[in-house]
């Protein structure tokens, strides 16, 4: 028999030494199938485009942005309700101070970029922290780690049980109106989203064998839950996480839209935009359309690639 | 004959939590209920049984992966029911265990070199990389992998290759005794005789001792040389595997051994079988006296009722058999009779009795109030 094993082994060597050498990961095989998938790209393009805008857009914008050009030359006097369409030179015209609208739009994108990351970042990394403590606690921590995870689970409920502009708006009232506050708030509301995500995956994967087969080679339990839990949990919030930067924009917009955001309205923001153009909707709808347009294709990009990813990186289309 | 592993009166009882904010213990799943096993350093102790008796919760038990809520387990002379964490960690490395699905107990981000150090690592054996890739090429060998496995992940491999992967991670820390839950039972039939075989090869070589655990009745005859059936968390019998084979004593084993066919067409049509009447009961409402009382085509009036029958010696000294009538059964003075099939009752339903009555009686005076 042994005889056969080797020929078999030695046919198998063959068939291995065509292709690559390495073995295929995962995550590897998670990108393959992103690359395959149309939906993907579309996302990645939108959100590409976004990034490149949100780098360059002060090199890109043909104006200065707090520039109010179109009072000095006496073109926009929105007192009066005067506020000029696109023309050759501005190609979406002013806004109600006389500044070129086009150039906003393009400084505006790396505002709505920042707060979208920094604020999913500070909900990823305050909720993973609470989500994997209670995970692992609850999956290894016996007794005593059922008690941990039961109370980080009520804080988090607290938290939940609080309607999300709500929270948003009284941390932010805590606070005092800054781009910060807009930040932390935002971020504040997806934290128990990304804590309860990553505890329950961890919890299922603690049932899994291969924990059970960890344990019996004799491995500690926090290298189990780092090494083993806590890698194959990641998935679900990634995808959250990409999901999440699409609301935080459109949150991060309707706090802007209260005047929560940066009281300094010189500087250019997708949701501020929106709320300025408020009073004068009737005159030049266009003020409101652009920046809500701009916000929601963003959104889309990240959702498109969320879901996009969520298939990709799920185990049952896997094999 | 040196004993590895001695096995005492061990108990798993799960509890059954009911209640909205503070649990309360309202019974217990009594999975494993005292055993006793005794599995001789080198040798391989079968164990078999239906579904649900509890044979993969002794397994863990054993290897203290579930813990035991009584009795003891003593591995070559330690009792590993007390021994502190600490130590029972670093006694993990003499006993090791395989599991049934393959796919399931291989990390699927580690590749298989990360697999297979990992229990390296955990016990800091093999020191520098190159002595640990040493290590890890002579089990590769071992097992029948080549070499380029290492740097593949698990999803690449067949179900057969996986296992072997299951069985080299077990084998890499050079253990003494490996727990074998369902090692083939996932796995194609052309493949399982690879793996049996392999297993049995290892033994050979490496003197391992193992305690296999399975519901394949021919693989378990293969491989094993003691046979333990098991019926609802309990021994019901015990023996070297072809006297088991040959002279089963207990009705249930002679109920098992009587469904397995025989590839003679001839033997086949006059093969005499026992079919059991009704379901395995449930292990939270196990029946009074002997377990098996409420299935047994020769239960009796006396004893089998009230009285929880021990394991004792019969015939040869190794044959251990847990009925009061075995004697009389093997002699003929007992006759086999019907057995009418009694309703198991699920333990959810054990407190809800009158709800029952209630509807029952609702039923019968369809006019009157609901309950």
């Amino acid at each position: 028999m042994s005889t056969k094993i080797d020929k078999i082994d030695r046919l198998s060597e063959l068939s291995a030494a065509k292709d690559d050498e390495r073995g295929v990961s995962l995550w590897t095989e998670a990108f393959r199938r992103l690359r395959r998938n149309p939906a993907a790209i579309t996302g990645a393009v939108i959100l590409l485009l976004f990034v490149i805008v949100a780098i360059l857009g002060p090199i890109l914008a043909p104006f200065t942005p707090t520039d109010p050009s179109g009072i000095r030359e006496g073109v926009v006097k929105s007192g009066q309700g005067i506020i000029p369409g696109p023309t050759g030179d501005h190609w979406l015209g002013y806004d109600h101070q006389g500044r070129d609208f086009f150039s906003r739009m393009l400084v505006g994108a790396r505002q709505t970029l920042l707060v979208g990351v920094i604020s999913t970042l500070i909900g990823l990394t305050i909720g993973a922290l609470i989500g994997g403590v209670a995970g692992a606690a609850a999956g290894l921590g016996g007794r005593v780690g059922r008690w941990i995870d039961v109370v980080l689970m009520r804080i988090v409920d607290m938290l939940l049980a609080l309607p999300s502009l709500l929270l948003a708006v009284s941390i932010a009232a805590l606070l005092g109106a800054s781009l910060t506050t807009v930040m932390i708030a935002v971020g504040m509301v997806s934290v128990p989203v990304f804590a309860r995500l990553l505890r329950g995956s961890m919890l299922a994967q603690a049932g899994g064998d291969y924990v059970l087969a960890a344990t019996s080679l004799g491995v500690k339990r926090n290298t189990i839950a780092l090494t083993h839990i806590l890698p194959n949990s990641l998935a679900p919030v990634i995808v959250q996480a990409t999901l999440t930067l699409a609301t935080a924009i459109i949150e991060a917009a309707a706090l802007s839209f209260l005047g929560l955001g940066n009281p300094d309205s010189a500087i250019p923001e997708w949701g501020v935009m929106l709320a300025d153009a408020q009073p004068y909707l009737g005159i030049r709808p266009g003020l409101a359309i652009w920046p809500a347009a701009a916000i929601i294709v963003t959104a889309l990009g990240f959702t498109l690639l969320g879901e996009a990813l969520r298939e990709a990186l799920d185990p049952k289309l896997r094999k | 004959m040196t004993n590895l592993v001695e096995v005492k009166d061990l108990e798993v009882h799960f509890p059954i939590k009911r209640g909205v904010l503070f649990d309360r213990v309202v019974g217990h799943v009594k999975a494993v209920d005292g055993v006793d096993l005794t599995i001789v350093k080198g040798k391989t102790y079968g164990l078999v049984g239906e579904s649900g008796c509890g044979k993969s919760t002794l397994g863990r038990a054993l290897l203290q992966l579930t813990p035991p809520t009584g009795g003891e387990v003593v591995f070559d002379g330690v009792p590993l029911t007390s021994l502190p964490p600490k130590q029972l960690r670093a006694m993990r490395r003499r006993m090791q265990m395989i599991f049934q699905d393959p796919m399931s107990s291989l990390d699927p981000r580690m590749n298989v070199e990360s697999i297979l150090t990992e229990g390296l690592r955990a016990h800091g054996v093999g020191g520098n990389r190159t002595e640990r890739r040493a290590v890890i090429a002579k089990t590769l060998d071992a097992v029948g992998l080549p070499r380029w496995a290492l740097s593949r992940y698990p999803h690449e491999f067949s179900g057969g290759q996986r296992q072997r992967i299951g069985i080299a991670r077990a084998l890499v820390l050079g253990p003494e005794l490996i727990v074998a839950d369902e090692p083939v039972s996932a796995l194609d039939v052309s493949i399982q005789a690879q793996v049996v075989n392999l297993l049995d090869e290892l033994q050979d070589q490496l003197g391992l001792t193992y305690l296999v655990i399975a519901h394949d009745l021919a693989v378990v005859r293969h491989i094993s040389d003691t046979v333990g059936v098991m019926y609802l968390g309990a021994l019901v019998e015990e023996a070297a595997a072809d006297d088991i084979y040959a002279t089963p004593l207990h009705p249930y084993t002679r109920a098992l051994m009587s469904a397995v066919p025989v590839p003679d067409p001839d033997v086949e049509d006059r093969r005499e079988r026992i079919l059991l009447a009704g379901d395995l009961p449930s292990p939270a409402n196990p029946p009074s006296g002997c377990r098996f009382h409420t299935r047994c085509p020769w239960a009796q009036p006396t004893r089998c009722r009230d009285e929880r029958p021990a394991l004792r010696v019969i015939g040869t000294a190794t044959h251990r058999v847990a009925c009061h009538w075995a004697e009389d059964i093997e002699a003929g003075r007992l006759r086999p009779h019907s057995v009418e099939a009694s309703l198991v009752t699920p333990p959810e339903m054990a407190g809800a009795k009158e709800a029952q009555g209630a509807l029952e009686s609702a039923l019968e005076n369809p006019g009157g109030p609901v309950i």
